[in-house]
């Protein structure tokens, strides 16, 4: 029989995470930091209103680029927010999470060969998309001593006349890095001059713990060059709705309207109806909820510190990065002996990108109680084995 | 601050002023300054323990209560109230608006032991015009908790 296979997807490495979900969930007792969504509900305003919709029967599929009054809601929050202005009926689409924006804009803007500028360590699907849309990925390995921040230097060292695109994943998962105003008037000077565009995966934007969220859409002549991606599954914890959305120039919009159209036709119609609600009325959980994270990153950071654990500080995301390099292992061994020695799962950074390497992506979307266990157990492993390096 | 320290010691009132400190991102001896001026403003006003007395084999009967009375020259309700929330079985008196005029909770052994508070102590105070007793049959959410239901984390243990 022929390979009934596509050579391009089949040199695609599966997700680094999914093998160590693979050990973890044969782990009943295992304590978790792994996971990269929120420990909150959707709260029930929200969810509520996905159950009327339901009860009335919106059972059916929206226009394509989403309901409208959802995408007139989006329009306003990016305006109080950002002062940004998107035409509601033309610059912005409903999608299937944050996911799926990703991989349309990359698809609607990518000819074969051409290069996408990737930052990492970040979220895993990027280098995959780039690759399924004919891209070449071009890896932007950030530094610790940057608080893993992507400088205009390091951008400017990685554009070749190739290069058409660059993913702007920040607030960034895993390292919980933040992008502030200096840093994106900076790398936008760059982008400008260098005529490529930005693709601003900004799913976290509500989750900042030092200042408000900056979108570098936001920036004198940046707008124009930008897909802005956010979503509902981090700031009101909507991760199983499945509901993100994207926002750029009316001439890339109508391509990646095409590309949903055929592909995807709408987005989750129950979860486009919630989504009204959660940014109707759903301010006030948002705050709650970033309260709540940030005293768990305070604790994380003072625990740390009292540990002699080198981490540096993350203002955005829910997730702490932590330099495990002083123990003489790859970051793959060290999450796997904490995991069979203490049952605590966290994950390697080398899942984000081989300059993870040296690092851990733990997660804070848990509760004190939950991370007080967590971190005993992780005190206990570090100590044992610098006891075990004296010998 | 201070906003925040309630916020948090409204739900867990165990935690210690260290850890508060830490998640609050302030000095120790800040917080601890701020938690003394509270209880002496008196707007701390104790730190109570939520008990589910169901799930233990005491008995217990909470009544809520609905009372109308006269309010008299000069001290309006205050003074009946006061005659009401001085006894001890009396857990908390309400002023409220609309249809009657206190909301006394009452816990008992029995109903027999709120039914005769009710009927010797209560209504025969004078400007008590009348009484509506009803007993609580089951707690689902108290104080912001919910009672019934404990919670799980049904999320996938890891993920991107």
């Amino acid at each position: 029989m022929r390979n009934p296979l596509s050579d391009i997807i089949t040199e695609i490495k599966p997700s680094g995470i999914r093998k160590f979900f693979d050990i973890v969930s044969e782990m009943e007792d295992a304590v978790s930091l792994g996971v990269g969504e929120p420990d909150f509900d959707t709260p029930w305003h929200i969810r509520d209103e996905g159950i009327y919709s339901l009860e009335k029967g919106r059972t059916f599929y929206t226009s394509n680029a989403g309901l409208k009054e959802l995408k007139a809601e989006i329009a306003n929050y990016l305006y109080r927010t950002q002062k940004l202005s998107y035409d509601a009926g033309k610059d912005i689409i409903v999608t299937v999470g944050g996911s799926e924006a990703i991989d349309i804009a990359l698809r609607a803007m990518i000819n074969p060969g051409e290069e996408v500028l990737i930052p990492q360590p970040s979220y895993v699907s990027y280098e995959p998309c780039a690759i399924l849309a004919g891209g070449v990925p071009v890896i932007i390995e950030l530094k610790e001593e940057n608080e893993f921040r992507l400088t205009a230097q390091e951008l400017r060292e990685a554009i070749t006349n190739k290069t058409k695109v660059l993913i702007l994943p920040f607030p960034n998962n895993p390292t919980g890095a933040i992008m502030e105003k200096e840093d994106l008037e900076a790398i936008a000077q760059v982008i400008r001059e260098k005529d490529i565009f930005v693709i601003s995966d900004e799913i976290y934007a509500e989750l900042t713990y030092r200042g408000k969220h900056i979108s570098i859409a936001s920036l004198p002549g940046m707008q124009e060059r930008t897909v802005l991606i956010n979503g509902f599954s981090k700031a009101y914890a909507m991760t199983g709705w499945r509901l993100g959305y994207a926002c750029a120039p009316e001439n890339i919009m109508e391509q990646m309207l095409k590309i949903h159209q055929f592909a995807i036709m709408c987005a989750p119609t129950t979860s486009q109806y919630a989504a009204v609600e959660a940014l109707r009325n759903g301010d006030e959980d948002v705050a709650m909820m970033r309260e709540a994270y940030n005293q768990r990153r305070r604790f994380l950071m003072h625990s740390f510190k009292e540990m002699g654990l080198k981490c540096f500080e993350p203002y955005g995301a829910f997730y702490v990065f932590p330099c495990i390099k002083e123990f003489g292992m790859t970051s793959e061994e060290f999450a796997e002996r904490l995991l069979r020695e203490e049952k605590v799962a966290v994950v390697p950074g080398t899942a984000f990108g081989g300059c993870g390497e040296g690092f851990l992506r733990i997660s804070y979307a848990y509760s004190l109680e939950n991370l007080k266990t967590a971190l005993e157990k992780i005190n206990a492993f570090i100590t044992r084995l610098r006891k075990q390096e004296q010998k | 601050m201070r906003e925040q320290i309630l916020s948090i010691i409204e739900k867990n009132s165990r935690i210690g002023v260290r850890e508060l400190a830490v998640i609050l991102g302030a000095e120790e001896i800040d917080v601890a300054n701020e938690l003394k001026a509270m209880e002496e403003e008196g707007i701390i006003c104790g730190y109570h323990t939520m008990i589910d007395w169901e799930k233990t084999s005491i008995e217990k009967v909470t009544a809520l209560i609905e009372v109308r009375i006269t309010p008299q020259r000069g001290q309006g309700f205050d003074r009946i109230a006061e005659r009401i929330y001085k006894y001890s079985e009396v857990n908390s008196v309400y002023l409220i608006s609309g249809g009657y005029d206190l909301l006394v909770t009452l816990e008992g052994k029995s109903l027999k032991d709120v039914s005769g508070f009710v009927s010797d102590r209560l209504s025969t105070l004078d400007g008590v015009l009348s009484t509506a007793t009803h007993f609580i049959l089951k707690k689902y959410k108290d104080h912001g908790t919910i009672l019934t239901k404990k919670y799980e984390d049904t999320r996938e243990k890891v993920t991107p």
